[in-house]
């Protein structure tokens, strides 16, 4: 076996089963925009799980941390945001500064 | 079933302004979509005289806003009457809607800088709690089409943001 191919096998046999287990793990959290309200209003997720914002309106949102990030939420679509880091932290959207919630990453 | 309507119109011509006073008897579908269109299409309007007069950050994303809504919503209901196969039909409420939207327009108009804005913002908070009341008590109940309901309910409670959005703003101004 050549070195090239042992490296291969070993990453095989090491790193793929550990990335199966993360992907198993990470968890996907569905976040409803409906009539003007996020539901749920407070998210509790993990590092590596992906929010998927559903969008019900008929009008543009956006989910957003003041001076962190932000999320564009078009009409009647989905996005997805995979969480990278532990925070706590208030988002609304800034177009309608009276939806708002609250999103935990641990 | 006769008197909830009828209640609900009297409360109307109490307390809300002209315009939807003078709807008489329970609007049909192809009425109520009029007025729904014509009220969103009112407030792109006005939205568009703020962008151009106001210099006012806060007032320009406001009135930026009320155009981006409104003019969505609009697209959701002409999409909706083309699917359900109704044509809108013009009504007395509508008409009394545009004449208002005119005459408030032409003394919006006259004014410049802080005046501008505060009459701005007044007429926008008193105008969505004028529609959102409509909206309550006349057009969502009286609306037969179950998807026609469910717009026009999506939509009373955009209205409902747009107006505390607006008070935010006026408060703000001050």
């Amino acid at each position: 076996m050549s070195i090239e191919h042992r490296s291969l096998w070993l990453a095989v046999v090491l790193v793929l089963p550990l990335a199966i287990a993360q992907a198993a793990q990470a968890e996907t959290i569905q976040v409803v925009i409906d009539k003007m309200a996020f539901s749920p209003t407070a998210i509790s997720a993990k590092v590596g799980d992906t929010i998927e914002w559903i969008n019900k309106d008929p009008v543009v949102h956006t989910a957003t941390v003041k001076g962190e990030w932000e999320v564009m939420l078009p009409a009647k679509k989905s996005v997805t945001q995979r969480l990278e880091k532990k925070e706590a932290v208030d988002f609304y959207c800034r177009f309608h500064p009276n939806m708002k919630g609250k999103l935990t990453v641990d | 079933m006769f008197v909830r309507p009828i209640a609900a119109l009297a409360g109307l011509c109490l307390f809300a302004a002209a315009p939807f006073a003078q709807a008489q008897d329970k609007p049909t579908d192809p009425q109520i979509a009029h007025i729904a269109y014509t009220a969103g299409v009112i407030d792109v309007e006005a939205g568009k005289l703020a962008k151009d007069k106001s210099k006012t950050k806060d007032v320009v994303d406001f009135a930026n806003q009320m155009i981006q809504d409104h003019e969505a919503v609009n697209v959701q209901a002409l999409d909706l009457v083309k699917k359900l196969n109704v044509t809108p039909e013009d009504n007395a409420t509508s008409k009394a809607l545009t004449k208002a939207a005119t005459e408030k327009r032409a003394e919006l108009s006259a004014l410049d800088g802080a005046a501008f804005d505060k009459a701005y913002l007044d007429n926008e908070v008193a105008y969505h709690k004028q529609v959102n009341e409509a909206l309550e008590k006349v057009l969502i109940p009286s609306a037969q089409n179950a998807e026609l309901k469910q717009l026009l309910e999506t939509g009373l409670k955009l209205f409902q943001g747009h107006q505390a959005h607006a008070e935010q703003v006026a408060a703000e101004l001050k």
